[in-house]
Order: structure tokens, then sequence, then C-alpha cells
């Protein structure tokens, strides 16, 4: 167990400068997940607190020791990669048994961990079986395997779902949960995928550029983000942004669309917004800030709003509908019977107390 | 009614197809039967009008001969200095190969660079390196041949190595490497099992090489260290020749290269990713 600090991390691919500056502390037990979109320099930043890659300035402390020097093998780290790694040449059970060879551990110590392992991940059956002959949630188990049994003091998951098809990539990451909170080893992973960084993670560190844009608890960097990258990242389907502009006068705000209409805002909201008059924002409606409006009285900045449903997606417990506000597509997510057919018109009450509002020049959050 | 001619049609080309397999397999094999045949006759039978198909009774005083006059070491020389110099051009074009693959040693224009040292052809630098070796005292020994053949089996080596270790997946060393190998053990315990199948084919290639050549081991040996293509040379007479002892070296040179070949043949066919986990 140990807790890992990056300070001022760089990493250079010749001219493109991969990772920038990143700070990060990851606690000892937390799982952080490194997520961001494809290039964004999450798999670099791993692949650096591995040792598979040289920091080109910055120093990465993993238990308190600063590791830049050490080879990977000498990180007492383990890695779980994308495409398995798995030796096809090595059967199960060699494959798993491996890294406890190959660092010369007692013949019985390997056979127990081996089973202890493969007991915890239900391929006690696969042991003489070779790579090939698993399927693809097999062969991550296995790999898992191969992790677990090192009692290593990080574990390190390069985007390892990612060659999964949905419903095993959901069985999955159900495993790597309970995993984690069975052997409480401090953990990094790495996803582009959301659904997995908001699942799993004690913490997302959301990476832009070679930067770190915002890290915080899931559920933090879904209703507070602090950037429109942010809040455009996370969740699915994706925050609606509507271009407007605010106008405010006597403690009272509102957002007034550019095709025509507005919305007033809450007053709690409008406290933050005084002296941005005027001022051109994107309106950031996530599509469950959506709800069908009952007919009775709306609680305190909820507001109404009448529009005609475009696209209908039902989804079984929910139906995506598209709508137009103020001008532009947006998603709303209703419940299952909320809307029946294309072109009906339907009443929505909007909850403004949770929508954000985006500068578009500098891309923050300013309320 | 056409449904029904169908199959007839098929097996007609089938027996097509197999009646012109036939006939070029006899082509290529008769040469090697008739080889076989000749090590068993008795000159006169050799000489025969019309030519025997069978010699008369299976007699073995060829190969005798050579073992009687010892020209039978040739065949140990060409053992020794192909085995030896493909052994050394596989271990060090290896790790040529994967230094080239893995950590891009010399840019991208080196591995196509190393290659054309092997299209170089061998009579244009003969009789410099005679020189060379004459000057080093080199001729006439083991150890010259051995070099030259490494020298030249080195480029082809590390050209076929180094496609091999291309196509063996990054992440194997990487995780090997966190599970706490270092390099070399990188190299033995996962990209030489992995890479197999391609040394062994390669291997075959470098000691086939060094079994046929003919041009170096003529001018660079002279007495001590005759290999067995030079050896067949000798029983080529200005007055005769003689078929017999011909023959009988001749099948003696293509057992082990037959042998190499039968045990390797499996390696051979087989493509080195056979086995690969990939997504």
């Amino acid at each position: 167990m140990a807790d890992v600090k990056l300070s001022g991390v760089h990493k250079y691919y010749g001219n493109v400068h991969a990772v920038r500056g990143v700070d990060l502390t990851v606690a000892d037990g937390e799982f952080a997940v490194l997520v961001g979109p494809s290039g964004c320099g999450k798999s670099t930043l791993l692949r650096t607190i591995a040792g598979l890659e040289d920091p080109d300035g910055g120093a990465i402390t993993i238990g308190g020791a600063v590791v830049n020097d050490l080879r990977p093998r000498e990180r007492n780290i383990a890695m779980v990669f994308q495409n398995y790694a798995l030796y096809p040449y090595l059967t199960v059970n060699e494959n798993i048994a491996f890294g406890l060879r190959a660092r010369k551990a007692p013949e019985i110590e390997i056979r127990k961990r081996v089973s202890e392992a493969a007991d915890m991940l239900g391929i006690g059956n696969l042991l003489q079986r070779y790579p090939r002959q698993l399927s693809g949630g097999q062969r991550q188990r296995v790999a898992i395997g191969r992790a677990i049994v090192r009692k290593a003091d990080l574990f390190l998951f390069d985007e390892p779902l990612s060659n999964l098809d949905a419903q095993l990539r959901d069985e999955m990451r159900t495993e790597i949960k309970r995993l984690h909170h069975e052997i409480t080893t401090t953990m990094i992973y790495v996803t582009h995928d959301q659904v997995e960084a908001m699942t799993l993670a004690d913490r997302i560190v959301l990476l832009r550029d070679g930067k770190i844009e915002q890290q915080g608890a899931p559920l933090e960097l879904f209703e507070q983000p602090r950037t429109g990258f942010v809040a455009g990242f996370l969740g699915s389907p994706s925050i609606n942004l509507v271009p407007a502009t605010l106008k405010t006068s006597g403690g009272c705000a509102a957002v007034v669309f550019q095709s025509g209409g507005a919305l007033t805002l809450p007053s709690a909201r409008a406290k933050l917004l005084t002296g941005a008059d005027g001022q051109e924002v994107l309106v950031g409606i996530r599509p469950q800030h959506f709800s069908r409006a009952g007919g009775g009285p709306l609680r305190d900045g909820v507001v109404s709003y009448s529009a005609v449903a475009d696209l209908i997606q039902p989804t079984g417990t929910r139906t995506f509908t598209t709508i137009k506000i103020g001008g532009v597509d947006a998603v709303a997510e209703l419940q299952a019977h909320d809307v029946s057919s294309h072109g009906e018109r339907i009443d929505l009450a909007i909850d403004l107390n949770r929508v954000v509002l985006i500068d578009p020049a500098s891309g923050l959050v300013i309320a | 009614m056409r449904v029904g001619k169908l199959p007839a049609r098929k097996a007609r080309i089938l027996a097509l197809r197999y009646l012109g397999a036939g006939v070029v397999t006899l082509l290529f094999l008769f040469p090697v039967y008739w080889l076989f045949m000749i090590s068993f006759k008795t000159p006169d039978e050799i000489y025969h009008v019309p030519p025997l198909w069978i010699p008369g009774q299976i007699q073995f005083s060829n190969y005798y001969v050579l073992f009687k006059d010892g020209d039978v070491l040739a065949i140990l020389n060409s053992l020794i200095v192909a085995g030896a110099s493909s052994g050394i051009a596989i271990v060090l074009g290896t790790l040529c190969a994967y230094s080239l693959a893995r950590f891009g040693t010399g840019g991208e224009n080196l591995a196509m660079w190393i290659i054309s040292q092997r299209m170089i052809p061998p009579i244009a630098v003969v009789f410099p390196i005679f020189l060379i070796y004459v000057y080093f005292g080199l001729v006439d020994g083991y150890f010259g041949l051995i070099l030259i053949y490494t020298a030249f089996n080195l480029p082809y080596v590390i050209w076929m190595m180094r496609g091999y270790i291309v196509d063996v997946p990054l992440e194997l060393e990487e995780s090997a490497l966190v599970d706490g190998l270092n390099r070399w053990e990188v190299i033995w315990k996962i990209v030489f099992p992995m890479v197999r199948a391609g040394l062994m084919a390669t291997s075959v290639f470098t000691f086939v090489f060094a079994w046929n050549d003919f041009l170096f081991a003529l001018v660079l040996t002279r007495t001590e260290v005759i290999t067995f293509p030079v050896m067949l040379t000798h029983y080529f007479g200005g007055q005769s020749n003689f078929w017999g002892k011909i023959a009988a070296m001749s099948v003696l040179g293509t057992l082990p290269i037959f042998v190499a070949v039968s045990v390797m043949q499996r390696y051979l066919v087989r493509g080195i990713s056979l086995g690969a986990v990939k997504g």
C-alpha cells in the first residue's frame, strides 16, 4: 500500500508536449481514475508512473520514495494492460504466477497466491488452459489475477475494459470495484469512458491537452464542473449548451436566448451574476434537468417550458427526446412514457438550480 | 441435369490437378532419385547404355571410399563452419534486430543500410577479403570461414528478426518489465519464445547459405578446412569424372540439410503470430 505523488511532471515526444506539468496526489488506498479524450496524456501519465516512460521533468513519488530513476520492476507496482498482455505460450496458471516466479517467490507461496486469486476472480477451472482458449472477459480476469497475486503497492490499469463488449464491460467494472473493496490497494485507472470513470472512481482526474482540467469526487465534477469542457465531457447524453445573453437588474437575472425566449434564473444564481449584464453565455442544461411538468406548482428555481418532441429514443427505463431550446437541438431525459410520438407538444420543467453558465470566451463556468 | 453433371466435371478437374501435381513432383524428385541411384552403382552400371533405373545390387563402395580416404571430413568441416557461423549470426543478429525494433537504434534508415550489405555480390569482395585474410593469417582455418559467413549472414538475420520482433506485442514486454524481469530476461523469456518459429526459419536459411557456399570456401581454404562443395570439385578430373564419389558425397552433403529442414518444418510453416493474444 502506498500513496502516489506527482509534482510538475512533464513528458515530451519530440515536439509534442504530451504531459504539461501535472501535479497530482493519490492517497493510500484511493481509487483514482484518469479520464479524458484521446491524446490528452492520460496513458502517458500512467506509463510514466509505471516507469515505462521516463519523465522529462518533475518528480514521481510512490510510498514516500522518489522513483524517477527506478526501473519498472523496482517500483513494486502491478499493471493491467488494454490487450491483456498474456503470454500465449504459458497456461493461465503460469501466466498468473509469472510475476511471482520472476521475483523468485517460494513455490508453496506461489501456489497459495495463485489459488487465492483464481478463487477471487472465479477462474479456478481455467488454470490449465492457454490464453487462446479463453474468452475476452476470461482473459481480462487472468490479467487482473496476474496483478493481484503480486500484492504490489500500487495497481495501474490502462484502459483494461475497452476491448470487451458492453455487457462484459459492465460485469468487469463491477468486478474491479468489488476487488478494490476487498484488497484496498491504491489504484490508478485510465479510461476514456466517462461511465467507467464515474462508477469506479473515488476521485476522477479529468485531463485535457496534457494538463489536469479538474479533479474531485465523481458527483462533484458532474454537478460542479469548473469549465465547459468538464461539463461537456461528463454525463451521458452530453450536457446541452445553449447560447444566450445574460440580463441582470435589481437582483434578478435571466438568460435571453438569441433566437428569442428567456428563462429567469433563481435568486441564488442571480446573486452571483451582478455586474454581468449583457454577457454572452452558454447555458449548460443536462438532459436530466428536464422533466415532464405535472401541472401542479413548480419548485423554486424550476420553470416551465413548452416544446415539440422531435426525435424520440426510448431506452426502456428512460426516453431521450430531442427538442428545440434557444434555437438549438437539446436532449431531454424523460421517464419512459412521458412522450410517445414525433411532433407531440410537451410541457417540460427545467431545473435552473442545477444548470451551469459558461463564459464562451474563457470556457470557465461563471455560475 | 446440369446439377448432376457438376460433380463429374469437378472430379475431372481434380484428377487433372492431381496428374499435374504428380508430373511436377516426379520432375523435381527425379534428380534426387538419380543421385541416390548413382551413389549405389558400380562404375559399369553408371556408364551402362541404356541407363539402369535400379542398380543390380545396392552396394556402398562409393561411400566406403569416401570414409577410407577421409574425404568425409569435408562434411564435418562444413558442419562446424555452417553451424558455428549461423549460431553466432543468429545470436548477434537477433540482439541487433531487437535494438533496431525496440530502441529505434540508428533511426529509420539503418535497417535498410544493413540489408543492403547483403546485396553485395560476393565475387566483388572475395579477393580483397582474401588479401586481408592472408595478411592476418586467417586463410585455411575454421575461424576465417566462420567469420566471413557470419558477416554475410548477419544482415539477413537482422532484417528477418527485426520483422518478427516488431510483430511481438509491446505490451507483453512491458508487462514483463513491470512484473519483475530486466531487459535481458525479457529478450530471453518473452521475445525468444514469441519469435521461435521465425528464429528457426532464419537459422535454417543462414545454415543453408554457409553450407552451400562455394566461392569463399574455394578462395579462402587450401588443404586444412576443405568444405563439402569444394571437396566435390576434386572429383571432376581432366581425364575423367568420378561419378560414384560425386554422387555419394552429394548424398552425404544433402542429408544434414534434409534433416535440418525436416526437424524445423513445423516452425518453417507456422506463422509467428500463431497463438498470440491480441484484442
